[in-house]
């Protein structure tokens, strides 16, 4: 006879402690492995296609031919200079939800250079003045939120959240202002004829400048947030504003500089959003990766290493469901579910790495324990 | 004889070959098509339904088209019209017309393949040889759906119900293929309804439900009885029913497709297109290897436009008008853009330069009026009557 005094719940959920990388990675793969599964399941009885084959399909569209895999590294550069942007305020338990406005400044900057300076300079001296202004222009985008942070403890989130739509409208402005052709809404290729102020190929690689300056970047912030005192401060900050007091950091000067900073390097990505990849500017030249990429800084936990991989990711699963669409003629829907589930699977996985969860044990084996 | 037979044979064999030739150029035939939206999207159904026209005619398998859905007009444009040129498209199509420069920057880099930007205005002045557009005469079909619109306005107007013959359009953008559009739906209400006046909301995007909806219920709360659109969704058809519904006077007119499903007692028509009048003879050309001409527009007399089935709640005698329009239309007999129907600033336009060459989005050259009728469409196929005549106001938000 078996009495409980108290029932025991089904689950037992209780906080890991320390976990080692190669069980984590292999909790990581496992969850993608069975989001696979899912939706294979998924795709076999709702769409009636062998799952192997979409999955195939989605590979193709993503790295089938050469200029697939250059459009797949440039999106995936794309994403992980946000994300690189991300990290650092993220880090500091700052929620920079405002990458979307802070890319699109940058974005409207590298376009005035491309508009203004034409036939003033040639094509290479103009990229140094659109990187830098495009920095600054995100620079100052990251630095009003963390001023007021600083200054008056507003909430950032709001806030960042709020300049979005600033620079959203700006922009709506500045296409208005640049429309061509007039009433259409809309800049198109700026300069497509002589190619000012675009990026030259780099070995033969359109887009090989966007690869080189994102990698510089990921070195970068990796150096600056775990081999200096900046970085250093910028974790102290994040776990505790007091301990941070207590050693006699200053707060307010870290906020600020780390937004001026986070700002700053996604104002990069509209630099190459704008002169690498678009070559217009429009209000979807961020395109929503100001919010994609906040997985993507999750995810990999702020290590830029590990950032290459989940962009890498989320654009492969992007332009593999816009190829399963267009292969299939199936609506994006489908698609996006697939995606959905794949994402719901991998972030899903974080928490059995974090936490770890027993069944409820038979009592009698509980007691012998 | 025998030099005869050995002739006779070579000549056989030679035609033979040929012949397999030709079909194995049509076999090896791949078609690109670039949609903005995909099939929810009554503009881009009706690109689809044009493209499935022209594979039923020509014989096309599925294979030998590749449909890109959902492609915004950024660099994704771009990437798509080249990733279609890599799988070895011939004829690469795209639907919207902020797709146009994209596609003359992947035309340059893909001599061999053409790229089609379907109601762009660009081609007639790009160097390159393997540029083209398309535009139907949409401007004809507007034309008549306000004769629709016309009637019905007549009948409120008799009966009493109305006193204000007070009409409305909800317009993407500001520019000519707008433009063209609600004048000439506007022309067709006044050629029944003489003292019509109208109001035009833009919305500032080819397909948002919202902003449609709202500039119609704009629009009704100004007193306006009729709604035109030139806009991609079913939003101002539905705010126009809604009202309806409440016990507001007000009708739809829609664009691309019946709007009967979402509009069942407002809606009177829409006007149409039928993009497999163009597409069919330019893939047909394509498939043949034969040049496609930078510029193609037909109309009423190639069953390119159409109006949707009449709503139940049109005048009496709607039927007859719309017949004798479209057959005006065809034989000639009508113009839509006649100068001797409208105004600009009261006065009557005599000369009006359509053309732009040196980018500052003033016509520079290509007379548009001959014998006193603007003629639409036909310098470019693009619309350029950008004339902003008499009796049409248009608002501004901003």
């Amino acid at each position: 006879m078996m009495k409980h005094k108290k029932k025991e719940p089904l689950f037992r959920i209780s906080k890991s402690g320390f976990v080692p990388l190669h069980k984590a990675w292999a909790i990581r793969i496992g969850a993608l492995l069975l989001a696979l599964v899912v939706c294979a399941f998924i795709i076999y009885s709702i769409i009636k296609l062998n799952p192997l084959k979409v999955y195939g399909t989605m590979f193709q569209g993503a790295f089938g031919t050469n200029k697939r895999m250059w459009v797949t590294i440039r999106d995936t550069m794309m994403l992980l200079c946000i994300g690189l942007g991300l990290a650092p305020a993220f880090k500091m338990r700052f929620w920079n939800i405002g990458a979307e406005g802070q890319v699109l400044v940058g974005g409207i900057a590298s376009a005035a250079c491309m508009i203004y300076l034409r036939g003033k300079m040639s094509s290479t001296a103009v990229l140094p003045i659109m990187f830098v202004c495009s920095m600054l222009a995100g620079a100052i985008w990251g630095f009003i939120p963390g001023y007021f942070k600083a200054k008056y403890g507003t909430n950032e989130t709001l806030f960042t959240l709020m300049m979005n739509y600033i620079a959203i409208q700006l922009t709506s402005y500045f296409v208005a202002l640049w429309e061509n052709p007039y009433g259409s809404n809309t800049v198109g290729v700026i300069n497509s004829r002589d190619k000012f102020g675009w990026f030259p190929p780099i070995f033969g690689q359109m887009y090989g400048l966007n690869v080189i300056i994102v990698l510089v970047l990921v070195v970068f912030i990796y150096i600056y947030l775990n081999y200096t005192k900046q970085g250093f401060e910028i974790s102290v900050v994040g776990d505790s504003e007091n301990t941070a007091k207590y050693c006699g950091i200053d707060v307010k000067r870290v906020i600020i500089r780390t937004m001026i900073i986070s700002g700053a390097i996604c104002g990069i990505a509209g630099f190459l959003a704008v002169a690498g990849a678009g070559h217009t500017i429009s209000v979807s030249t961020a395109g929503g990766r100001g919010f994609t990429t906040i997985i993507v800084a999750w995810m990999a936990k702020f290590n830029s290493f590990v950032m290459v991989l989940f962009s890498a990711l989320l654009v492969f699963l992007e332009k593999g469901a816009m190829e399963i669409a267009s292969r299939y003629q199936l609506s994006d829907y489908v698609s996006n579910m697939i995606i959905g589930i794949i994402l719901f699977f991998i972030l899903g996985s974080e928490f059995f790495i974090n936490f770890k969860v027993r069944l409820r044990q038979r009592y009698a084996k509980d007691k012998s324990q | 004889m025998k030099k005869l037979f050995t002739v006779l044979f070579v000549l056989v064999f030679a035609l033979t070959v040929v012949a397999v030739n030709a079909e194995a150029a049509a076999e090896d035939f791949k078609l690109g098509v670039i949609l903005v939206h995909d099939e929810n999207s009554g503009y881009d159904m009706a690109h689809i339904d044009g493209v499935k026209g022209a594979q039923e005619k020509l014989g096309l398998t599925d294979d030998q088209i590749i449909f890109k859905y959902n492609i915004p007009e950024t660099e994704a444009c771009y990437d798509n019209a080249v990733d279609l040129a890599e799988q070895g498209c011939d004829l690469i199509i795209s639907d919207s017309y902020g797709h146009q420069s994209y596609m003359m920057q992947a035309a340059a880099e893909y001599p061999d393949v053409i790229f089609l930007a379907a109601t762009g205005d660009t081609a007639w002045k790009e160097p390159m040889e393997n540029v083209a557009n398309f535009f139907p005469h949409t401007y004809e079909s507007r034309y008549v759906s306000g004769i629709v619109a016309g009637m019905k306005l007549k009948e409120l107007l008799d009966s009493g119900k109305v006193t204000d013959p007070y009409v409305g359009y909800v317009g993407a953008y500001p520019y000519a293929e707008v433009v063209s559009g609600y004048t000439a739906f506007f022309l067709g209400i006044r050629s029944i309804v003489p003292d019509a006046h109208m109001d035009v909301q833009y919305t500032n995007s080819w397909y948002d439900p919202k902003a449609e909806g709202e500039a119609a219920n704009a629009l009704i709360s100004r007193g306006c009885v009729i709604i035109g659109q030139h806009a991609d969704s079913t939003g101002a058809p539905s705010a126009i029913q809604a009202a309806k519904d409440s016990g507001k006077i007000v009708y739809s007119v829609g664009y691309n497709i019946s709007m009967l499903a979402v509009a069942p007692t407002a809606a009177l028509t829409s006007a149409q297109n039928r993009w497999a009048a163009l597409y069919t003879p330019t893939i047909e050309k394509a498939m043949k290897g034969e040049a496609i001409p930078k510029d193609y527009s037909v109309g009423y007399a190639n069953d390119a436009v159409q109006i949707a089935p009449l709503g139940p709640e049109v005048a009496e005698g709607t039927q007859e008008a719309v017949d004798s329009a479209i057959a005006g239309i065809i034989d000639g007999s009508l113009n839509v853009f006649d100068t001797a129907n409208y105004t600009v600033k009261g006065e009557k336009i005599t000369t009006f330069l359509a053309l732009d060459t040196d980018g500052d989005w003033v016509g520079d050259t290509g007379e548009a009026i001959e014998d006193g009728i603007f003629v639409e469409s036909k310098l470019i196929s693009a619309p350029y009557f950008s004339l902003r005549i008499d009796g049409i106001t248009e608002l501004t938000n901003e």
